[in-house]
Formats: C-alpha cells, structure tokens, sequence
C-alpha cells in the first residue's frame, strides 16, 4: 500500500494560501492547516470593534478557509514568543515595523516543530517568488528555509517550479510538473486557478497580514516604545493601538479617544486599567488616559474629549474624570478645544 | 462523559477559539464543555472550529445582556 503523505499548511486566509493547499490536495496530500496568533493579526477581534465594520463578514478568514478545503486548522497562540520577533528582527524592518523574513522564519520553525510532534512528511506555505519586497524574493527564500530548520521539507507550491526541487518533489511525494510556477505581484494567475477550481469567495487582504506593515498602527507602536523607554509590550497595549484615535499633546500622556460605540464598549473593559473621561453635559466618547495625571493635563485631556462631542461649540462642557476602577470621579468644567489649537502632529 | 464549563468572558476573538481548542484536546470523547463569552465574534468562531474538528454544537445562544453560551459535545476517534 502507497503511503499517504501528509503536509502541514501555514494559512493565513488569504488567497494564495487557500490555492497551495488546494495544488497539493490536487495531488493526494492529506493536509492540516496552522495558524499563527501573534497579537497583530488583522483577522480576528478588530471587525467586532468598529460599528461601521458591521457589514463585513465578521468570519475568521483562516477558519473558512479551512472549511472551504476541508481541512482541520489548528490556532496557535505565539504572542510570547513573538515579541522577540517584533523587537529583536534579526533582518531588521520593512517598510513599517513589519520584521518578514524573520517573521517568516519564525512561522515556519514553529510549523516544523508542529511537524515533527505531529508526524506530518513536509510543510506549505502559499509565499509565492518575487510577490513581497522583503522576504518573497528569491534571494531570501533560502533563509527562511536554513533559518526556520525545516530545509526542503518547506514547499511553495504556488512557485515551486521557480525553485530548486524539494524533498517531496525529489521523493516523488509530489509531482513538480503539476505544481506552480507563479511568480511577482500580479494576481492573474492565482484569479485562473480559482476559476479552474470553482473558488467564488475569497478574502483579499490588503497590504500585509498584519497590522505591522500598517503605517498608521507602526506609528502608534513606536510612539508607545518612545513613550515608555522600552519596547517591551502586553498583548493589552498592542490591541489597544487598534482602537480610536490616539492623541499625544505631549510627551507625559497620551489620549485615546474613541470613534463609534462599537469602540467605547471596547475601551469600557479597559476603565480598570487607565483614568477614564467622557462628557457628562453632552453625549461624546469615551477617552483613555495613559501618562502622567498633573491636573494640567487632565485639563487638556478633558478640554480634548469635549471638542469630540456633541458640546464641541459650547462654551462650557462638564467632563467627568475617573480614576481606574472608580464609577465616580471629579468633574471638570471646561472649554471645548478649538480646532487651531489641536495641532496635527498631535494625532499619532 | 464529564461535563465542564470554562469562563472566557473578557477575551477577544481568536482567544476564546484558541482556548476552546486547546481545553477541548484534553477531554475525552462524549465530554460536554459549556464555554462562556463575550465577544460576539466566537458565536461564529467557535461554532466553525468545531465544524472543521468534527465536535458537535449543542446549543449557542446570546444573552441579553452580552453574555455567549456556546455547548459543544466532544467527538474523538
Ligand atoms: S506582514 Fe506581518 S505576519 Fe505577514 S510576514 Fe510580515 S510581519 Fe509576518
């Protein structure tokens, strides 16, 4: 009796992940899927927060994508593990604060790790050459293969037929003939595929898989690296970064102020951890006080969180002003900020 | 055939997933585990984790004041 192989995938819920999976089950492969939560992940919690994502599907891209190939997936929490990654990158940044090719080679580690406890012949990934700056290039391809351990029991099915051969391929396991040769950013060819295999919903992500190669969001995680004098993080700072607008007036504290209710209920869980301040004479947001509470700059928080609500052209505004895990607190009267004196540089 | 709960009100979507599946690898086939949540996302999360693992939902429901119950009967071979 022939052996039935069997691969690991690293799915992201993404396209191109989705079609490598489906090239080898193509083949014969039993495959499982992985994936990884490093705390950045754009799938997930963050469509729950904001109202006006309500439209969106609010499904785990990874998990559908799962059951759309039959498939079990497996979620694995690497927060810990990762912030090394974050932190320490070896091969140092992309554009944002996004550290790929280690990233990548991290994954990977874990995916042969995963492997070898569970049994599995090889690991696939949807990377395909030539689509990512920073760690898709053919140049880089090979480190993350050395770097992870796994070697050439790490197939790319998408662009295998680009590479030198691998162990499956060299073993007969799989057949390099029928595997891809896809290459670069254009998507015409992974579009073909879901057409020969009938895929009609797909997620497109835009831009990275995660909020690090978000400019907006690498800004507010250096800020708050600046800020603290250290680039250590909780996994509540890093999800906090994704919720409302962040407000620096200088550097002894930071305002988050939130933009639709979908956000206060959010932030209302994190009341505990930081001063709290809404409007008590108009409706408005609620806002997070992080830094230093001088009675200086709770005034300027509060005039802040006015100028974002209903009493933003009153003349007087009433704030209340809590302490972490106190319902009560002082009230401040107030005068809304004007415009002209919010510069833009305030707002991370 | 046990019958467990396990409270993961105040964590947010994919943790509650990936607890579920982690207390889930501990039990055996015919356990029930009553899982507690609150964010709303699991109530779809959750459900289709199981799906894919071949463990049954007996029942998911969302209270009104926020809080997701989600019965999930084990299958294991
Ligand atoms: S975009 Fe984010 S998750 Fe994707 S490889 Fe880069 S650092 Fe890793």
């Amino acid at each position: 009796m022939v052996t039935k192989r069997k691969a690991v995938a690293l799915i992201s819920g993404g396209l191109d992940s989705m079609l490598a999976v489906r090239m080898v089950q193509e083949q014969g492969i039993e495959v499982e899927g992985i994936n990884f939560y490093t705390g950045f992940c754009v799938e997930g919690h963050t469509h729950a927060i904001r109202n006006h994502d309500k439209k969106k599907k609010k499904r785990n891209n990874a998990l559908w994508v799962a059951e759309q190939l039959g498939i079990k997936l497996h979620i694995i929490d690497v927060i810990e593990e990762y912030k090394d990654i974050v932190i320490n990158p070896k091969h140092g940044y992309g554009a944002h604060l996004n550290p790929c090719l280690d990233c990548k080679g991290f994954m990977v580690r874990k995916a042969e790790e995963w492997r070898i406890t569970n049994n599995f012949d090889f690991i696939i990934t949807g990377e395909v050459v030539g689509q990512r700056p920073m760690s898709q290039t053919a140049k880089r391809m090979p480190i993350v293969m050395r770097e992870s351990g796994a070697g050439n029991r790490l197939v790319r099915p998408l662009c295998a037929r680009k590479l030198e051969a691998t162990l499956p391929e060299l073993e007969g396991w799989l057949d390099r003939s029928k595997l891809g040769e896809i290459s670069g950013r254009s998507r015409k060819e992974q579009i073909a595929l879901t057409r020969q295999w009938g895929i009609k919903d797909y997620a497109q992500p835009a831009g990275g898989c995660c909020f690090l190669t978000n400019q907006q969001y690498a800004a507010k995680l250096q800020d708050l690296w600046t800020s603290r004098g250290t680039r250590e993080y909780e996994l509540d700072d890093i999800m906090l970064l994704k919720v409302g607008r962040h407000i620096r007036p200088n550097a002894d504290f930071k305002l988050i102020v939130c933009r639709d209710d979908g956000e206060n209920n959010f932030a209302t869980g994190y009341k505990n951890r930081f001063i709290s301040l809404y409007a008590n004479s108009h409706e408005g947001p609620l806002a997070l006080f992080d830094g230093q509470a001088s009675t200086e700059n709770l005034k300027l928080a509060a005039r802040i969180v006015a100028r974002y609500g209903k009493g933003k052209h009153a003349s007087v505004v009433t704030v209340q002003v809590s302490e972490p895990r106190e319902s009560e607190g002082q009230e401040l009267n107030v005068t809304p900020l004007d415009t002209t004196e919010m510069p833009r540089e305030w707002i991370l | 055939m046990a019958h467990y709960e396990y409270d993961l009100r105040g964590m947010i979507c994919p943790m509650p997933v990936i607890r579920t599946q982690d207390r889930i690898a501990e039990l055996l086939d015919g356990d029930a585990l009553e899982v507690l949540c609150s964010d709303p996302g699991a109530l779809h999360d959750i459900p289709a984790w199981c799906r894919i693992h071949g463990h049954s939902v007996t029942n998911a429901v969302h209270e009104p004041e926020g809080l997701i119950r989600i019965q999930v009967l084990v299958h294991k071979p």
